[in-house]
């Protein structure tokens, strides 16, 4: 770990200012990912702006029926809160798959959606990582792929996004709140959040320097049944080998998105159209233009029969 | 003193703490953080500084330079240890690889500097300012391609024949032939190597982290050219080894390097990446296992070859360690051979041998049975060989109970439930299946020595330099002193892990239980006839009980004896080589596969164990449920994984290097037979630390076969070897 300066700051916008007039400059909530990444030397920051003082802290209830969730709250919160529970049980049902009661207990939504790849590569300074060193090679392509993406990824990086909130957040049309430097704030898609890696895998996310993610909006409630399965190697504390998230309506239409397969949450809208034709259909097209390495190709027929199971959960 | 002859009744027989169940001594030190690990020792050097340990970032070549100078420079920086700088340490015969020294690099996570600073940050800090340049050297990484050149072990000795296995093998009316495939596993111990250091003059200090203080106290002295006598370890509590911590890692080579050049206690705990690579692993194997058979289910023919790799080509991981143990067949064939394959060093896991061999083993008797259309239990207990190991006639079995293990287990686990064809039983997405396996682990004795000390104030101290490695031997100490000297458990201290003390058998192979308790025995009997020298009584024939001594119709007080102390070590005579001692099981396991996903859960697992006296049935059975998780994992998670371009283990930390968690293991029972084994030692006590791994995760495999009807031949069986050989979905 390097040395960095470290201040807190008082209001979103001075937070976004300080990060911005600082080369290398970061923010820090929760710390769960960051704070590791740091002490590896993968993220290597030159200041720390600390949000945890900003409130954004509560869930609250829109005009429209939906939610409003603070940054700062936690994935235990969230998780737990009654609204959620009731009416996006998806987002629940995620966020518990995901690391360890400790760590969703420190975990923020904002930092959450931040979250960074768990590929191996990237995590040892020793090997080519065009993520962590721009132009540095991929040892990953040709290297011990099982848990990498299928999809999404490119020449440069088959790097997933790992996270499991996202993948909910992504079936439920969330939309990303934030505010410049500049103290403008605007409104982001999940759909548009993260980017896909092409030549530029170092950066993973549609944010400007010093843009901080101040909320999370829920619009209504979808309805139907809400599915997370997440497969993986155990029952805990591990990351996702494929998930599945889905709502389905009486009337067998639905929506499904899939983590662990992509460098962003993969929901193919005209793909999940097809849901009333079985999982095949589904996933077939959804993951026309899959990409898999010789050790992760068993995630597309796995896509398949997950969400087949699903499917059977959802009619029973 | 000598243990010549088998064991005849003695006051173990008729023991009322042996034996018992008793909660740890050590637990309430352990629940509350209060038992200070190496790391934590802040009373002996609160003045230590902190080190960092660099690994080498390729697998094999040579430094061409280190610049170090940026390091020097840091804040808080003391001292910097540059390998190129270096003399290589010298070797000690327990490690293969090199530990530190010199421009050569042998493989991945090699240590190759370590800086010393005031804090802990200021170390790690600086040690990323160390650049170094490699010429990195070419080499075949995958034991696969080359293990047909490999040559036998053991200098070309490792091929054991009796009878004509090929002509029975090609008669046999019934035969499977099968291979299978073990990773690279690794130890995963919760407490990181650790150890801090301290010089005083020419003498050395280590409070450290170590199975075994004796071999770690020579080796030190032979890696370090400096005598043995000037070297003083300290390792009083452990947090877990599974034989990652038999020998002297880098931590404490560099601790004491580290410590001479800053001149005050250094401080050195592995960094978890470091440690899949820098320190030792279970090396794979590849397995073939061929066995032949009479229709009605006599085996005639059993062929076992293990492949392995090794960084200097020697000690690879040999699986058919237990197959001339096993099951009778008069044609046998077993062969080991080992490839040097430069991979960081192999040395003992739990069970070495054993724990991989059963998952091939007693897969494939699992296959034969089916071959036969025979119960897996039947076939098993059909083939019980009797009184002789059936590999080696010249030996007799001490004890063995299998055939009992395996009938109590079927009986208690509801094996008759099980369906023979494969996967017909359905609960809505779950397949169900259940598997059996039969275990053996060799039951080493070792010589084991210890001071035992009357305190005059009605306290006995027991002190030897065994270690409690999260086992129980304080508590079993404890039990055999109290119970020698006719005291109550709280009446005796028990004092381990320091060189000071006698040497004892140490923590290893499973000899800790059965061997440290047998030294601390023959210390109370030595002490038990000086206090009879001194009072009047033989010590031999006196009874001593609740702190009273009985003799000849007299009665005395122990504490009449005042402050006394003797030393005893129990050896072991030659008549033990005529037998074969070991520990059995009838491991059963039923778990659920997902048929749409194919994830297995496991659903509940029993050990039932010959192991011949358990000393202390509570912590005993924590030793079985741990290696049974352990085990678990080896079956369907746990795999170093080679980047065979690179020649490095690319999962090294935690969340990478899957070990089993809470959920995925909801219910275990472990039963013990009430054997007695009077050939290994007067207390008739064997270990069990390692039997709980040789055998459950083959239990496991068996079980998603079973459930299934797809075999996996190719560990750990993850969903990705099998989905496309799972029913159908629609």
């Amino acid at each position: 770990m390097r040395a960095f300066t470290y201040q807190r700051a008082d209001s979103p916008a001075a937070a976004a200012q300080a990060v911005a007039a600082t080369k290398g400059a970061k923010f820090i909530a929760g710390g769960t990912n960051l704070l590791d990444l740091v002490k590896l030397e993968i993220e290597v920051p030159t200041h720390l702006v600390d949000v945890q003082d900003l409130g954004l802290d509560t869930i609250e209830e829109t005009d429209e029926g939906g939610l409003r969730i603070g940054t700062l709250v936690s994935n235990t919160a969230l998780s737990a809160h009654p609204r959620v529970r009731r009416d996006y049980a998806v987002l629940t049902r995620a966020i518990q798959a995901g690391a360890s009661g400790q760590l969703r207990n420190k975990a923020t939504t904002g930092g959450n959606l931040l979250q960074r790849t768990r590929c191996s590569y990237f995590y040892d300074t020793n090997l080519p990582c065009n993520k962590r060193q721009p132009g540095s090679g991929c040892a990953a392509i040709n290297g011990v792929s099982r848990q990498l993406g299928v999809i999404g990824t490119s020449d440069k990086c088959i790097a997933t996004y790992p996270g499991d909130m996202a993948v909910a957040m992504r079936l439920l049309d969330a939309v990303v709140e934030t505010v410049k430097s500049d103290g403008m704030t605007r409104s982001i898609p999940v759909a548009d959040f993260h980017r896909l890696w092409g030549d530029t895998p170092h950066i993973e996310t549609v944010l400007e320097p010093g843009e901080l993610i101040t909320a999370v909006t829920l619009p209504r409630p979808p309805g139907g049944r809400h599915f997370y399965h997440k497969v993986r190697d155990r029952r805990s504390y591990a990351f996702a080998l494929v998930s599945v998230a889905a709502v389905i309506q009486p009337d067998g239409t639905g929506r499904v998105a899939f983590g662990g397969v992509a460098p962003k949450p993969w929901r193919v809208e005209a793909a999940e159209a097809l849901l009333p034709h079985g999982a095949k259909a589904v996933v077939e097209r959804a993951f026309a233009d899959a990409r898999p390495t010789r050790d992760n190709s068993f995630k597309i027929p796995l896509a398949e029969r997950t969400l087949a199971g699903v499917i059977a959960e959802a009619r029973s | 003193m000598e243990f010549n002859a088998p064991a005849g009744e003695n006051l173990f027989d008729k023991a009322r703490i042996v034996g018992k169940s008793t909660p740890r001594i050590d637990g309430p030190l352990k629940t509350t953080g209060t038992a200070p690990y190496a790391y934590e020792r802040h009373d002996v050097a609160p003045d230590a500084a902190y080190g960092w340990i660099v690994g080498s970032a390729i697998a094999k070549g040579r430094i061409t330079s280190m610049d170090v100078e940026d390091a020097r420079n840091a804040p808080g920086v003391i001292a910097v240890i540059a390998a190129p700088e270096t003399k290589p340490v010298g070797t000690s015969p327990y490690n293969h690889a090199p530990l530190f020294g010199g421009r050569e690099v042998a493989h991945y996570h090699q240590a190759i500097a370590c800086v010393v600073a005031e804090t802990f940050e200021q170390a790690r800090a600086a040690a990323h300012l160390i650049r170094t340049r490699y010429d990195r050297e070419a080499a075949e990484y995958d034991l696969a391609e080359l293990a047909p050149q490999a040559p036998l072990a053991d200098g070309g000795k490792a091929l054991h024949k009796r009878g004509d296995f090929d002509a029975a093998f090609d008669a046999a009316p019934v035969k499977i032939d099968a291979t299978y495939h073990t990773p690279d596993e690794s130890h995963a111990m919760m407490e990181p190597h650790a150890t801090i250091a301290s010089w005083k003059g020419e003498e050395l200090t280590l409070w450290t982290s170590n199975q075994m203080i004796n071999w770690g106290k020579e080796a030190l002295g032979q890696i370090l050219g400096i005598a043995p006598e000037k070297i003083r370890l300290d390792s009083p509590y452990i947090g877990g080894g599974f034989g990652g911590k038999l020998f002297i890692r880098a931590d404490a080579v560099l601790a004491a390097l580290a410590s001479k050049a800053a001149q005050r206690p250094v401080k050195i705990a592995l960094q978890r990446p470091l440690i899949f690579n820098n320190t030792t692993h279970r090396p794979a194997t590849i397995q073939r296992v061929r066995l032949g058979a009479t229709r009605d289910g006599r085996i005639t023919a059993v062929g076992h070859e293990n492949w392995s790799g090794n960084i200097t080509g020697t000690d690879g991981e040999d699986g058919t360690a237990q197959t001339p143990k096993l099951y009778a067949g008069a044609n046998r064939m077993t062969a080991n051979y080992t490839a040097t394959l430069p991979l960081p060093e192999g040395n003992a896991m739990r069970a070495p041998g054993e724990a991989a061999g059963h998952l091939a083993f007693e897969v494939a008797m699992d296959e034969l049975a089916e071959a036969l259309a025979m119960c897996p239990v039947e076939l098993r207990i059909k083939n019980d060989p009797g009184a002789e190991v059936p590999g080696d006639p010249s030996k007799r079995f001490s004890e063995r109970h299998l055939t009992r293990c395996l009938k109590e287990g079927a009986e208690r686990f509801g094996w008759s439930k099980r369906k023979a064809k494969p996967g017909q039983v359905r609960e809505g997405r779950w397949l169900i299946g259940m598997g059996v396996a039969g275990g053996y682990r060799g039951a080493p004795i070792q010589k084991s020595a210890a001071g035992v000390r009357l305190s005059g104030d009605g306290m006995l101290i027991v002190e030897t330099d065994m270690t409690d490695i999260g086992t129980g031997s304080y508590t079993i100490i404890a039990q055999t002193a109290a119970e020698t000297m006719g005291l109550p458990l709280d009446r005796v201290r028990v004092e381990l892990g320091d060189s000071r003390y006698p040497v004892s058998s140490g923590s290893g192979g499973q000899w800790g239980a059965a061997s440290s308790t047998a030294g601390v025995y023959a210390a109370c009997l030595v002490l038990r006839r000086a206090i009879g020298e001194k009072l009047g009584f033989d010590g031999d024939s006196a009874d001593f009980t609740d702190g009273a001594i009985r003799a000849n119709g007299k009665s005395f007080a122990l504490n009449d004896a005042g402050e006394m102390s003797a030393d005893g070590e129990m050896t072991y005579g030659d008549f033990q080589s005529d037998y074969d001692l070991g520990t059995y099981a009838g491991h059963f396991c039923e778990v659920a596969v997902d048929a749409y996903t194919g994830e297995t859960h496991i659903r509940r697992m029993l050990s039932v164990c010959d192991a011949g006296r358990i000393l202390n049935p509570l912590s005993a059975r924590s030793q079985v449920i741990g290696a049974m998780v352990m085990s678990a994992g080896a079956a369907l998670t746990e795999e170093l994984a080679v980047d065979r371009r690179f020649g490095y283990f690319v999962n090294h930390d935690l969340a990478g290097y899957e070990v089993p968690v809470h959920a995925d293991i909801p219910h275990q029972d472990v039963v013990f037979l009430d054997t007695l084994d009077s050939v290994i030692s007067p207390l008739k006590a064997k270990g069990v630390g390692e039997l709980g791994i040789c055998g459950p995760g083959s239990a496991v495999a068996n079980a998603v076969y079973n459930a299934t009807g797809v075999r996996v031949r190719e560990y750990p069986i993850t969903l990705d070897k099998y989905l496309d050989r799972l029913p159908a979905i629609g």
